[in-house]
């Protein structure tokens, strides 16, 4: 386990949640992406900590993307379910409203 | 006495890389299975087992509080999706297929050159060497930093976790006192409230 391989690991998962996020229509699969995507993020930042400079203010930056995560998780349920109750669908491509 | 304890750490050192790439494996192909599966129940297990392994690393990486939290709360939270899907799809999750995608071939391809460019950046870069040492209880450290030096961090995600829960109610709730009052709650009620409505229908 070095930071290389930690990082290796973390890249290979944020690419795997953009792959998710862009290409699925249901937007709890979108989310289900984006969270993929900070799972990544948050090895990452673990490797930078434990292998570059393992001081506790690294691990408070970790404890926020956890929050921003827990928030993203809560947000995208109640949009989808605002989604469901005005539109009765839960696919993005027809939560075109903006663009209409 | 050396050689004994050089052994012990190699052996130490190749069991948590052992178990470092079970948990990178387990990570990244659950990670692809969440968007191989034909149905959103196994893509919900199948990314509650990528966060598990997930955490898994960052225990590895000595932090216990941390790594059992994001296990926690994504075990909770795979639970709660299981709810949603019952609730607005209407289906039994397991059983339904789904392929619903759109700008499949360009979404890979992103993907691709995104993890070409990262992990060459991960591999290329000649990374510093580590400077300091873990203290000998790191969640103590942590828990430290959060009420002392780092305190405004507390202080900001805690209001923002309530503004969360306060978005979340009024995002998602059908219909509030201001759909039927009005804005400022002086217009009279727009229908009787459920209980009126319930004994009526008696």
């Amino acid at each position: 386990m070095t930071l290389e391989t930690v990082l290796l690991v973390a890249s290979a998962l944020l690419a795997v949640g953009l792959y998710g996020a862009l290409s699925q229509q249901v937007v709890v699969m979108v989310m289900m992406g984006l969270e993929l995507m900070i799972a990544g993020v948050l090895l990452a930042l673990g490797g930078f900590w434990w292998f570059l400079s393992p001081d506790p203010s690294g691990q408070v930056l970790l404890l926020v993307v956890l929050a921003a995560m827990t928030v993203e998780m809560a947000t995208g349920f109640a949009v989808a379910t605002l989604l469901h109750r005005r539109a009765g669908s839960d696919m993005t491509d027809m939560a075109t409203e903006l663009h209409e | 006495m050396s050689t004994v304890s050089t052994v012990s750490t190699v052996s130490t050192m190749g069991l948590v890389d052992v178990a470092f790439w079970a948990c990178a494996l387990v990570a990244v192909a659950m990670g692809v299975l969440v968007f191989v599966v034909d149905s959103m129940a196994r893509a919900t297990y199948a990314l509650a087992a990528s966060f598990v392994a997930t955490g898994g690393a960052l225990l590895l990486m000595q932090q216990s509080y941390l790594g059992v939290v994001v296990v926690l709360m994504m075990v909770m939270e795979m639970a709660v999706m299981a709810v949603y899907m019952v609730m607005f799809m209407g289906m039994n999750p397991a059983l339904m297929p789904m392929s619903m995608v759109h700008s499949h071939r360009a979404a890979i391809g992103v993907a691709v050159v995104t993890f070409v460019a990262l992990g060459s950046g991960a591999v290329l870069v000649p990374w510093p060497e580590r400077r300091g040492s873990p203290s000998p209880d790191v969640t103590e450290a942590l828990g430290t930093a959060i009420m002392e030096s780092h305190m405004l961090v507390m202080m900001v995600v805690g209001p923002v976790m309530v503004a969360t829960i306060v978005v979340g109610v009024l995002l998602s709730s059908s219909r509030t006192r201001y759909d039927r009052m009005g804005d400022d709650l002086d217009q009279p009620a727009l229908d009787p409230p459920a209980l009126e409505r319930r004994e009526e229908r008696r």
